[in-house]
This record gives structure tokens, sequence and C-alpha cells, in this order.
């Protein structure tokens, strides 16, 4: 059996979600690595456990339109085809589904056997273990729960495909970067997360960042303070933003929503800062410490 | 021009979810149900075109047994001009959901399907792709904001790392997310008119679509709980166990 694994490249690097996706493949049998747009093939050669790169040039913004037309083509070589559970991942896979009339199978945390997977339900209350009797196996990844195959020590060569005809109908217009020197939060070994408790968006940098610089975290937010606007949107760790799963994980002025605990309750250890000691939060933390953020912060950047 | 609405009936996103004993899935007999949170994003924005001017008709479609008849009063009391159920006992996946919606698309044939980035109970994140798909139809997915001009949708769209705009010539599917809008209350007298509104009820299995899903559920169980944590006093506490206990810092 061979899996086939949609990879994405992020300033000239393939992105740990993506090679995350590829170690889970590699459970399947041999691994072939598709990746879209003009950069990143070799990188991608050096990509360890694959066997070769099928690389499209041509399709620059991974538009869902013709990226699952080209899939579609190429999926009847596959036993399985895997992406990260990425926006890109959730954009693709599910139409690339909808063509070749197959269940696609969202946010696998693991792996039973070919056919047999495990997949958070319910924002993670409850783990569904499910079988597919597709003959095509169309997944995506969390990456937080596979250890991602290394950067290098493979040389897989590079094969130039075509890109499918466009219908024209979907074209991109442009892409506004939010701009971060953090780590990105889904790899961060360290995150401190912010919510609605920090009042407003300047305490965010000013009580969180002393913080993070310290440690090298990424900085998270909570749902509540993203639409607060507190934080952009692509902080929001939860059910419906990044799933994180660091080493530590420092929550701040955030109750933990079951929304938010979806995001993170995999982390190793848990910290919770809050001032209700009947904070949800509570249950999950590690190491807890009720009382004033706006005191404890400070102290815990100078402790540091 | 028409704008189709698919809604979903889901246990109330307040409710801790458990799970049933015998590990078939989660207790739903006697939970709160709502209408799927996205789904209301999706909806409002529909009812905004209307209000603009640049959607006729809001039409609001749901999947599912015969009390999913609630949450298109609902969908009906916040502004919906009508609604249809097509009506199944049967436990769907959104493989067949897409393809019962294709069907109702070809009937109806609107201008603009509108429609949740994902459902709260199997997370799943795939319908408004997979419909996309069958229609043969450009998809604007985790859309934050939506602009129709000329023939053309212009949206928005949360990706990881920012903001990413195309533009999709109609008719098109889009899928709501969080930030699209803040969906309006239903008044009482609104949820009094909804009472009369037009609902129609189709049987599935008149659609001619197979109900059988390729996606067994072989069991679901409750994640691992996180062992009792310990409350510290002071922040040299914190650090000194983060450092010598927890070993991560």
């Amino acid at each position: 059996m061979t899996a086939l694994v949609l990879i994405e490249i992020e300033n000239g690097k393939v992105r740990q979600a993506s090679r995350s996706a590829i170690a889970a493949a590699s459970r399947f049998g041999e691994v072939d690595a598709l990746l879209l747009g003009e950069a990143g093939a070799e990188a991608a050669s050096k990509l360890a456990g694959i066997r070769k790169v099928l690389h499209v040039p041509a399709l620059k913004h991974a538009l869902a339109e013709p990226a699952a037309a080209l899939l579609a083509g190429l999926a009847g070589s596959y036993s399985h085809v895997l992406s990260a559970a990425s926006s890109s991942g959730k954009n693709i896979l599910p139409r690339l589904a909808g063509l070749l009339d197959a269940q696609p199978i969202s946010d696998v945390i693991a792996i039973q056997d070919e056919s047999t997977f495990v997949r958070p339900i319910y924002a993670g209350n409850a783990l569904a273990t499910v079988q597919s009797s597709d003959s095509v196996k169309i997944m995506t990844i969390r990456s937080s729960s596979f250890d991602p195959v290394a950067e290098d020590g493979g040389s897989a060569p590079v094969e130039v495909l075509d890109a499918p005809a466009e219908d024209g109908k979907s074209s991109f217009i442009r892409l506004d970067q939010s701009q971060s020197d953090r780590p990105e939060l889904e790899v961060a070994r360290v995150v401190i997360s912010g919510g609605k408790g920090l009042k407003d968006a300047s305490n965010f940098h000013t009580l969180l960042e002393p913080v993070a610089d310290k440690l090298g975290a990424a900085i998270g937010a909570s749902r509540a303070a993203v639409d607060s606007g507190f934080a952009p949107n692509e902080m929001q760790v939860g059910q419906t933003g990044k799933v994180v799963a660091p080493e530590l994980y420092i929550a701040t002025g955030l109750s933990g929503a079951i929304q938010h605990l979806a995001g993170m309750k995999d982390s190793r250890v848990i910290v919770a800062i809050n001032i209700d000691p009947e904070a949800p939060i509570f249950k999950v933390a590690d190491y807890g410490m009720v009382g004033d953020l706006f005191e404890i912060l400070p102290a815990l950047a100078k402790a540091l | 021009m028409k704008v189709l609405v698919p809604v979903k009936r889901v246990v109330d996103y307040n409710i801790k979810p458990r799970v049933a004993a015998d590990g078939s899935g989660v207790e739903t007999q006697g939970v709160k149900m709502s209408m799927n949170p996205f789904d209301e994003i999706a909806l409002e924005e529909a009812l905004r075109l209307r209000e603009k001017g640049q959607a006729d008709e809001v039409v609001a479609v749901s999947i599912g047994p015969q009390v999913a008849q609630d949450v298109l009063r609902t969908a009906m009391a916040m502004g919906a001009d009508r609604a249809i159920l097509i009506q199944t006992d049967a436990e769907i996946e959104p493989r067949v959901v897409s393809s019962l919606l294709k069907a109702v698309v070809e009937k109806e044939q609107p201008g603009l399907v509108s429609m949740g980035k994902q459902a709260i109970d199997d997370d799943m994140n795939a319908t408004g792709q997979m419909l996309a798909a069958r229609l043969g139809w450009p998809q604007g997915t985790f859309a934050s904001k939506v602009e129709i001009a000329d023939g053309k949708v212009e949206v928005a769209r949360e990706v990881d790392g920012g903001t990413e705009t195309v533009s999709l010539t109609l008719p098109a599917v889009i899928t709501a997310d969080l930030r699209l809008n803040e969906p309006r209350y239903a008044s009482l007298p609104n949820i009094m008119k909804a009472r009369k509104k037009p609902l129609e009820t189709i049987e599935a299995a008149s659609l001619g679509v197979d109900l059988t899903p390729r996606l067994k559920i072989v069991s679901v169980a409750e994640p691992p709980e996180r062992k009792a944590g310990v409350i510290v006093e002071t922040v040299d506490e914190l650090v000194e166990k983060l450092k010598t206990e927890a070993k991560v810092i």
C-alpha cells in the first residue's frame, strides 16, 4: 500500500504539521509527498521516509478547486490520501472526498490499522473509533498526536506534474499575513495564553510578552479574548482555533471553557493562573495559582 | 437570488456531552438540542444579504428526524422565509448529507449556499466542501467576510497565519467561520410568526440517495482524564516546581 500526503511549505521549510502527517502515513506503507506551488521542492526532497515528491508548481495558491481535481486524478494509485488538519488540508481534502464519493476522516489522533482510526468528537469530550470502508481513505491528521519525520536525511526524486485545466470559477486575490517573530503556536515547546481576564489588547503585550520572551514561548488566546479584539484570530487556541500540545501550557485569565480545553488539554504540563478558584481550568491544571494576574505575571517574568 | 442555508440540530454547545454507558455514542436523550452555532452565523449572513437587497429569498433546510423541525422553526423565527426538512431517522455522515443537499440544490436552484464550517457534534468540517465538489461549484470556506458584486462573491477566509481573499463565480458554496457576524436573536413576535411560515417535509428515501455510512462508528469512549493538580501559593514555588518537579523550564 502507498499513501499520498499533501504537504505545505512555510518560509522555505516543510511545515511541522505536514511532517507529522507523513509520520502518520508511514504506518500504511510507502509515502509520496504532493507539493503545490513553486517553492519548496528541495526541502520536500530532503524529508525523511518518503519515496518521491510530486511537485505541481503551477498551483501557486493551492486553491481547493484545482487542487482537489488534481488529487482526484492521482488518488486511484493510492490506498490513503492524507494531509495535516490545517486550514489548507481541511479546505482541500473534503472536496476531494466529494469528488470521489468517499467519507473523509477529520482530525485523526491515532491509527489502529489501515482502516480503523481514532478521532475526537464533541470538542474532544469524546473519542470515536471509526472504521472506513472506502477504497481510498481520505484523512486529515492532528499534528500534535504524531511525532514529525525529520526535515532532512532523505533524497527523494522530484517529479514535476502539470496542473489540471482551471475552470475559472475561483481566483486568488490576496493573502494578508500576520506578522510574528515568535515560534509558531502549533510547534512551540511552551505556550502562554491569555483570556478575557487580561482586560485589553495592550495588557496582552505588556503582561504576556515578558514571560513569553523568557521562555521562548508562543502566545495564544481564548476565543473570548479574540472576540474582544485583544488578540488576532490566528492566536486562538481551541476547538474552532488551533489545537496545541506543548510541553508547557500557561493559561492566564481564562476560565477554561470546553471550547478552549479542546485545543490544549493534551499539553504535557498545564499551569493555570486565575483569580476565580472555581474556574474549570483548575480541573485540568497540574499547577494552579489563584490570584491577580496583574501582580502574578510581572512577578513570574522576574522570577524566570 | 435565492440563498439556501443548511442547518443542523445538535447538542447545545453549553451542555457537557456524556458518553453513553454502552460506548455506542454520546447521550442525546433528554439533552437540550439547538441549532449548530456556525449555522446560525451562516443564516445571519444570508439574512443580511437579503436585507441589503442582494438576495430575495432565504430557505433553511435540515436533514434528520421529525424533531429537527424545531431548528427550522428557529431559523424562520430569525428570518428565513421558508424551510425544508429532509426526513430520516438514519445516522447520516457528511458524504450522505452532501448528496441529499445536492438533490435539494437541484430542485431549488439557489444562487448561493451559506452553511456553517463545521458541526459541533461530529466536528467533521467537510459537508460544505463535499457539496461544492458534487455541484462543481467553487467554495469559500471559513469565511470571515462575504461581499457580492457582479455575479461574483469575494470571500475573506480565515487561514493559518492570516486571511486569504478569494473571488468565486456564483453560484457558490460558502462556509461560515465564527467571526463572520453576530447572529440575531429571534424575538417573541417573530417566533409566533414563524409558526405560520411554510415548512415542507421530504422523505430522504424519495431522493434516491444511499444512506448507508462508509464510516462505521466502532465505539465512543471518554478521553483519558488528567490527574488532579496542586495549587501553589507563590510565584517562586511555581517556578521551583516547573524546574525541579515537572522539569519543563
